[in-house]
């Protein structure tokens, strides 16, 4: 059914050009002879209008906030968006990495020039300090992902953010689809799913007490090729591993985890070089690369549009441990 | 034309609807089938479905389970609060709000009704029009959801009959018309077998209408607000300070409903102060003309003093700036609605202290009854209500504008959020 599939999809990719009716550059009605000519916006249009509101009402509502940047894609599309809420003004909030010290040295590169070309305020906390103090204790050989919430609560605490903005979509994860846009969180961080504010229209409900923070995510309703649509339309720049590249790669469980100083063959596994991309760029140890020839950001949207396999099913390790995982770590303060 | 070209302005619109049914309809089904049939479920879901399937011993595979929740749901065998889904078609986009049947019911349709521009209602063929779909039929019409598109399910188990279509049609169509609904498809569909949701199947060949996806495809979206009047709350106020854009005054926000251009004589609401659109700014360069749902910042002709929670809005066709108003009021708070307490209420961008002065009514949202003589609205419950804020605000009546004439109210205490108000 794979290849029946594939097939099909591909018909759709075709089709797509027939129905784009009006010039994208000019983004704004056509003028008839009223000058007020109706045409609906598309959805990319609609999905960046409500992230930039939301943006807004995080900016107006907290008193704190802080906007979560880790390199990645989803967090490079949050920060053009946040230049389309704010300029030219000057972002009403820092961002703010956790850096687990497993991360990509090019997605770090990344994250400290893009900061610095929008000239905005980057706090990085590091996960390696919150273990060397105790807080956070990882088994050898675990990811880093669950000792990332220690580190991050206790930068709430430290600069007292009521507010984290972050690039999470509902479509990532099961956990993820019944989380709210402004997701309340208690004095540890925890969400409670059973336990959520109603969010109706577009009124969204920010009071917190001292201590206690909303997670914001202005990309809920964006699915992974939608990120990838927008990032071709604003021409924005990411980190180049998420492009094919050769790469050390070991196959284990069906997945191709990538070599590096921190992950190497066990006994009787073979390292190959293979021409992969990574669709995520999370922690080293447990982000996988998928087998890919994309080089541009096209042929990813193409290669996207294709895709039979999640996003976190291609390349996490760590959700496949259990149906809940990402649940689970959710309610212990994770975004 | 490159691919990226081509893909990039892909899907025309956007289409947010609302799934509604009761326990056992077929809701999972309908939705796992329109995933699966829009090739919308990726293949390490399905195989998760397939490995869930065979555990509890049934053959094929299970679609209802391709909704399957959280943990904590699974536990209990139930579905805890609304869940959103995404597929797209080469047409549009779709946001799938997808409400629990149990017995939050009433809350939890509210809250994806208020952003739904459809509502699919799921009917069991065996069953007939039951209480709960004259439920879902009323808050569909409260909400103002502007299409109805009434699902007759499980038509594989009645024998594909057209008599029991068209008897639960005719039966459904007389309540719709008493409720003011016009927009009303209805569908013969059986989610189990495939019939009518996204192929047409061989079982229902007197059914000449379109399937339920081609519907979602071809429906009018948003029109409403393009047609209303200009309304923008101003969200925030751009001032860059030092530097070369020294003198920028500008305001951001959404605009709700209607187009604004260049030039365009508005008023600042509360103040009422008129003045003139002199720049409509975006990132992307300065605009002619916008329109809702466009996010703009807005600069005036003259030196205004406007914040966030005010509205500017269309000269000629200003709301209404009350105190005081009438409203339908669904209360979602656990505890009940108390006349003696203070509450917040936002509306627009303005968050003002309010209280309600009175309960006129509650309606039975099964019988459509009203009830006076109440004195407090407890969980799930709808009435109208009178409400006193303490600052005036930009009102419009919710029939005519969904952004202008909605609010929120929020417990002082526990910060949640217990009550929704339509502006009558």
């Amino acid at each position: 059914m794979t290849n029946q599939n594939t097939a099909q999809i591909m018909d759709t990719v075709r089709v797509f050009g027939a129905t784009r009716l009006v010039s994208p550059a000019s983004g704004c009605a056509p003028r008839g002879d009223s000058g007020r000519k109706v045409h609906t916006l598309t959805h990319l249009e609609v999905l960046e209008s409500e992230a930039i509101h939301i943006l807004r009402e995080v900016a107006a509502e907290c008193r704190d906030p802080a906007l979560l940047f880790s390199g990645g894609k989803d967090s490079i599309v949050l920060l053009r968006l946040a230049e389309k809420a704010f300029r030219p003004g000057r972002f009403p909030f820092p961002l703010l990495h956790i850096d687990t010290g497993h991360n990509f040295p090019e997605v770090i590169a990344f994250r400290d020039y893009r900061a610095q070309q929008l000239g905005e305020r980057l706090i990085v906390r590091s996960v390696e300090e919150s273990i060397r103090r105790g807080q956070a204790v990882v088994r050898p050989g675990e990811s880093r992902n669950a000792a990332q919430s220690v580190t991050l609560l206790d930068a709430i605490a430290e600069f007292g953010f009521d507010a984290c903005i972050g690039g999470a979509r509902r479509d990532e994860e099961k956990a993820r689809a019944k989380e709210r846009i402004f997701s309340f969180r208690d004095e540890f961080g925890q969400w409670d799913p059973r336990n959520q504010r109603p969010e109706l229209w577009s009124l969204y409900n920010t009071q917190v007490r001292p201590g206690e923070n909303i997670r914001v995510f202005p990309l809920s309703n964006w699915t992974e090729l939608d990120v990838w649509q927008y990032i071709a339309r604003e021409d924005l720049e990411v980190p180049s591993i998420y492009f094919a590249h050769r790469r050390e790669v070991i196959r284990r469980n069906g997945a191709l985890v990538p070599v590096s100083h921190l992950v190497g063959p066990r006994d009787g596994e073979k390292v190959e070089t293979a021409s992969v991309r990574f669709r995520t760029v999370g922690d080293m140890t447990c982000t996988c690369p998928v087998a890919s020839t994309a080089t541009t950001v096209s042929d990813i949207i193409v290669e996207t549009a294709v895709s039979r396999i999640t996003e976190r099913g291609a390349t996490r390790i760590d959700d496949q441990t259990s149906d809940a995982s990402m649940e689970l770590r959710k309610r212990a303060g994770y975004f | 034309m490159s691919t990226i070209e081509r893909m990039d302005f892909a899907h025309g619109e956007l289409l947010r609807f609302i799934t509604c049914g009761s326990v056992d309809d077929g809701k999972s089904t309908l939705i796992g089938r329109l995933l699966h049939d829009s090739k919308s479920v990726f293949e390490d879901q399905l195989s998760a479905v397939a490995r869930a399937t065979e555990r509890r011993g049934l053959p094929g595979i299970d679609l209802s389970l391709l909704t399957d929740g959280l943990q904590a749901e699974r536990e209990q065998g139930i579905t805890i609060d609304v869940a959103y889904r995404y597929f797209a078609t080469p047409r549009r986009k779709f946001i799938i709000a997808d409400t629990p049947g149990h017995e939050q019911y009433t809350r939890n349709m509210v809250t994806g009704a208020s952003t739904a521009s459809l509502a699919v209602i799921l009917i069991d063929a065996r069953k007939g029009m039951l209480i709960q779909s004259r439920r879902h039929a009323y808050i569909a019409s409260l909400l103002g959801i502007p299409h109805l598109v009434v699902a007759v399910n499980k038509m594989d188990l009645v024998a594909y009959s057209k008599d029991v279509f068209d008897e639960i049609r005719d039966a459904f169509s007389e309540f719709a018309a008493r409720l003011g609904l016009r927009d009303v498809t209805y569908i013969p569909i059986s989610a189990l077998q495939g019939d009518m949701v996204v192929e047409r199947g061989a079982n229902l060949p007197w059914y000449g209408g379109p399937t339920l996806l081609s519907t979602l495809e071809t429906i009018a979206v948003d029109h409403d607000i393009h047609l209303g009047d200009f309304r923008f709350p101003v969200q925030w106020v751009i001032r860059p300070g030092p530097g070369d854009a020294r003198d920028f005054r500008g305001y951001a926000g959404r605009i709700e409903s209607g187009a604004v251009a260049v030039g365009d004589e508005i008023a600042v609401l509360p103040s009422a102060t008129r003045t003139r659109i002199k720049h409509i700014v975006t990132h992307d360069g300065n605009l002619e003309q916008a329109r809702a749902p466009q996010s703009v910042t807005l600069r005036l002709a003259d030196e205004i003093d406007a914040s966030r929670g005010d509205m500017i809005v269309s000269a000629q066709a200003a709301p209404r700036v009350a105190k005081e108003f009438d409203a339908i009021l669904c209360w979602l708070g656990e505890q009940p609605l108390d006349l003696r307490r203070n509450y917040l209420l936002k509306q627009g961008t303005r968050i003002a202290r309010a209280t309600v002065a009175g309960i006129r009514y509650r309606v039975d949202v099964n019988t459509l009854e009203l009830q006076s003589d109440v004195v407090a609205l407890t969980m799930n419950d709808v009435g109208q209500a009178g409400i006193r804020v303490q600052q005036p605000l930009a009102l419009d009546s919710y029939a005519r504008n969904r952004a202008t004439g909605s609010f929120i109210m929020i417990d002082e205490a526990t910060h949640n959020t217990v009550g929704a108000g339509m502006v009558l």
